[in-house]
């Protein structure tokens, strides 16, 4: 599978950091195992509300992929919340639903999202954010 | 084995993105993704058997908790199960509560099928070793 590691530009320089958040564990499992298996670094939490906790105290987040039906706190939420502060806004962030609602996903990138991706996702899916979001 | 679980329609491609992840670093990943499935669809099923319960007629719950364990047989290729979820939906769509009733019943049914047939194939795979590790059926 094609690596992310050389967008990083520098030989030696970090994997990208990326934090996936969704409620489902298998789909945790399953989008870290794709993610990690394109040389990035993984942290996986299953809330809106951990993901905001963790990127207050971590600084070197490059991307977020977030599923967007989670109870409390939608992906849509979380991307709204990423895009209104200061800190956070430069960070991309994905979109990932079960369902193909024209709508939604046309609410989500006019509010900033970088891609919207259909479950499952695949390795080509995070392949192509990859050469594009991660530039 | 695993051939038949793909001629059989257990599982799907899906089922082969995730054994595809499996490497050196994580050589037990696709056996801790499927134990994690079951794990959360049984959690999903007994709160989908409660809210049929105690929500009767309540569609939009019943569908709400069956999107969730679609999404999962989904992530895994649990092609027969996923099935079942959709007719399930189907029915809360139409409003039918004896279809949502039989759809279920289905629903773990092939979920009960699944874990067994699963927990045979990893059995044979650890009993083959190394050198019987999965490998693409030939569809």
């Amino acid at each position: 599978m094609a690596s992310c590691r050389s967008l990083g530009g520098e030989i030696g320089a970090p994997a990208p950091h990326v934090l996936a958040v969704d409620d489902s564990s298998v789909d945790r499992a399953v989008i870290s195992g794709i993610l990690r298996s394109s040389q990035f670094r993984v942290t996986a939490v299953d809330s809106g509300k951990r993901a905001l906790e963790l990127l207050g105290s971590e600084p070197n987040v490059s991307m977020i992929i977030t599923d967007y039906w989670m109870p409390e706190m939608t992906g849509y939420e979380l991307l709204k919340k990423v895009k209104e502060s200061s800190s956070l806004k430069e960070i991309p962030v994905v979109i990932m639903s079960s369902e193909n609602v024209p709508t939604r996903i046309n609410m989500c990138l006019e509010e900033g999202a970088e891609d919207f991706l259909l479950k499952p996702v695949q390795p080509s899916d995070v392949s192509r954010l990859c050469s594009r979001v991660l530039r | 084995m695993k051939k038949s679980l793909f001629d059989q329609g257990y599982l799907d491609e899906q089922f082969c993105q995730v054994e595809d992840l499996q490497d050196e670093a994580s050589p037990n990943f696709v056996e801790e993704v499927v134990t994690l499935f079951f794990k959360d669809s049984g959690r999903l099923m007994s709160n989908i058997e409660q809210a049929l319960e105690k929500y009767p007629r309540d569609f939009n719950r019943w569908d709400a908790y069956m999107q969730q364990l679609k999404g999962s047989c989904c992530s895994i290729g649990a092609s027969r199960m996923k099935n079942e979820c959709m007719s399930f939906r189907d029915s809360c769509g139409q409003g039918n509560v004896e279809g949502c009733m039989r759809s279920f019943q289905k629903v773990k049914r092939e979920h009960a099928v699944l874990r067994q047939k699963l927990e045979s194939y990893f059995q044979l795979l650890r009993q083959a070793g190394p050198a019987g590790a999965a490998t693409r059926p030939i569809m």
